[in-house]
């Protein structure tokens, strides 16, 4: 039996699968399937500062190897998530990431403060969401405005902090390095790649958002690519997300630089997919003679 | 734990009537556990999204599910054969609350109507109007019958039983029943959500919406419903699929 565990931003993580955010509610769901503590940790739902509605439906169409959504952050809001959700999620022995949405800085900066007074174990900041008018991807997208609205939300935050990166850019280094530099513990990568879908029939847009952000194991090989792109321009901890569904795709995430991973689409298919995935990268560790998953990151020997 | 995924033994997949299949499927743990009105999340290999069907009957651990061929994912569902395994989670959602006593109307529209037959089971001699659009997609009228319902046919190009609406049978007859229990299109639901609030009968209708999840998690499956006077977002997986027909916005 391999180490499964790692440490993110001094986090310590009972293995390195994380529920991404959006795909897991608060937990409540998945865990009448199994025991949440068997995640290494669970990125909540997106919240923010009031509650949301979202989108009005459809909220998603199926692609080929994966899907588009636009749910559009429908949430209860910050302070419900604090009353209601996080004293359950708490007793899961499992890690608690709180992900968070606004419309302006200053309401990043509240929620960060308001969870900093929580037992919350971090905080990611989604800066990447593409499916809301405001809030979300605007801040994302220059180097400019990620490293500001790091800045502003790093002095608010008294939690470790992630920050979690659009693909839907030129360079997604140069904006890791913006994030790193304003105070960022850490980076998760990617958020959904912007797409669309029509109905050749009646030509509207399957999704009622018109656009809708793409995941799945379509996006796997993009998610693989800025991993080691941003791996190879930061030092802070990488969370590797975008299309894994199964181990052998956690192990080549890993190894193109990534600490921990999200996993999130694949639940649709398969609710048991996080608990596979562990087996099969613990086998693949004690076949070759590892020791700690902390071992294979970042170890790709580029040509 | 209150869901779970198991492989089922498909015993029978077969073309009932024009682009529509009925499919059985056999296993003793889960599928005894449906009720009428809930649903069974199908994996389809090869596509990343599960499939929700309504439950069209269960007995004696076997699960029906009559669906209709709509995109790929149902198309490679017609494709399986019988002795593969399937692997399925069910069952979910909130059904039909079927209360003993009461005469029920129930109302099939197109691919809506097969679960009106496991509804129909649970009642005792309801009158049920299943609706189609012609005659070559007509189902399961010897189910119903075989169990006890006063049945009406109704065809929107009059090829077969009444030139009509479902709603146009169920004004005639709605004085009959004590309540009505509906699945089928959207239009559809509207209307007969109207002609019940104008008679004053309670009336139930399971709704469909894209999914993912199927267990309120991922949010997709959004509809609108009016809760105490406030509009908010519900689930049609995890809330419904039957939902109450006043408090559904359309």
């Amino acid at each position: 039996m391999a180490d499964l565990s790692v440490k993110i931003a001094g986090v310590e993580f009972n293995n390195p699968l994380i529920a991404a955010s959006g795909t897991f509610g608060f937990g409540r769901e998945y865990g009448e399937f199994y025991p949440l503590e068997k995640l290494g940790g669970i990125s909540c739902k997106g919240i923010t500062l009031t509650r949301r509605d979202g989108n009005p439906p459809p909220r998603i169409a199926e692609t080929p190897s994966g899907i588009l959504n636009a749910v559009g952050l429908q949430n209860p809001g910050v302070d419900v998530f604090i009353n209601e959700d996080l004293p359950w999620l708490k007793q899961q022995n499992t890690v608690v990431i709180a992900n968070i949405a606004g419309n302006t800085p200053e309401e990043y900066c509240e929620m960060a403060e308001k969870l900093s007074d929580t037992d919350v174990d971090m905080i990611e900041m989604n800066i990447s969401c593409p499916n809301v008018k405001s809030g979300g991807v605007q801040f994302g997208t220059s180097c400019e405005s990620v490293g500001a609205i790091t800045g502003e939300v790093r002095k608010h935050c008294k939690k470790p902090l992630i920050v979690k990166l659009s693909p839907n850019v030129t360079d997604i280094a140069s904006i890791a390095q913006s994030a790193e530099a304003s105070g960022a513990d850490a980076v998760s990568m990617i958020n959904t790649l912007t797409g669309m879908r029509i109905d050749i029939n009646t030509r509207r847009p399957i999704i009622r958002n018109n656009t809708g952000g793409m995941s799945g194991p379509a996006v796997f090989p993009v998610a693989v690519r800025m991993v080691w792109q941003v791996a190879n321009a930061i030092k802070i901890p990488i969370i590797g997300m975008g299309g894994i569904s199964k181990w052998e795709d956690a192990v080549e995430m890993l190894i193109a630089g990534a600490s921990a991973l999200q996993i999130g689409t694949v639940l649709f298919s398969d609710p048991y997919a996080p608990i596979k995935i562990n087996e099969g990268l613990n086998k693949f560790l004690d076949d070759n003679g590892i020791k700690s998953v902390t071992e294979l990151t970042g170890t790709i020997k580029p040509w | 734990m209150k869901y779970d995924v198991k492989p089922f033994e498909l015993l029978s997949n077969e073309e009932v009537a024009d682009g529509i299949f009925d499919m059985k499927l056999k296993n003793d743990e889960l599928a005894p556990l449906a009720k009428c009105g809930q649903f069974a999340h199908v994996y389809v290999p090869g596509k990343t999204l599960r499939r929700p069907i309504s439950v069209c009957d269960s007995k004696d651990g076997v699960l029906r599910l009559v669906y209709q061929v709509k995109g790929e994912g149902t198309k490679l569902m017609s494709q399986m054969k019988k002795g593969e395994s399937v692997d399925v989670l069910a069952p979910l959602g909130n059904g039909f609350n079927i209360e003993q006593g009461k005469r029920y109307c129930l109302i099939g529209g197109g691919i809506g109507v097969p679960p009106m037959l496991y509804t129909a089971k649970q009642t005792e001699n309801p009158l049920v109007i299943t609706g189609f659009r012609n005659k070559n997609l007509i189902i399961l009228q010897d189910d119903f019958k075989e169990a006890g319902a006063e049945l009406v046919l109704t065809t929107d190009d009059g090829s077969a039983g009444v030139h009509g609406f479902v709603t146009d049978v169920l004004k005639e007859k709605i004085d009959e029943v004590d309540e009505v229990c509906a699945c089928g299109p959207t239009p559809m639901l509207k209307a007969i959500a109207q002609v019940c609030k104008e008679h004053n009968k309670p009336c139930q209708i399971s709704l469909e919406e894209r999914m993912a999840c199927g267990i309120g998690a991922c949010l997709v499956c959004a509809v609108k419903v009016r809760k105490n006077g406030e509009e908010i977002m519900q689930h049609v997986c995890k809330n419904g699929p039957v939902f109450n027909a006043e408090e559904v916005v359309f």
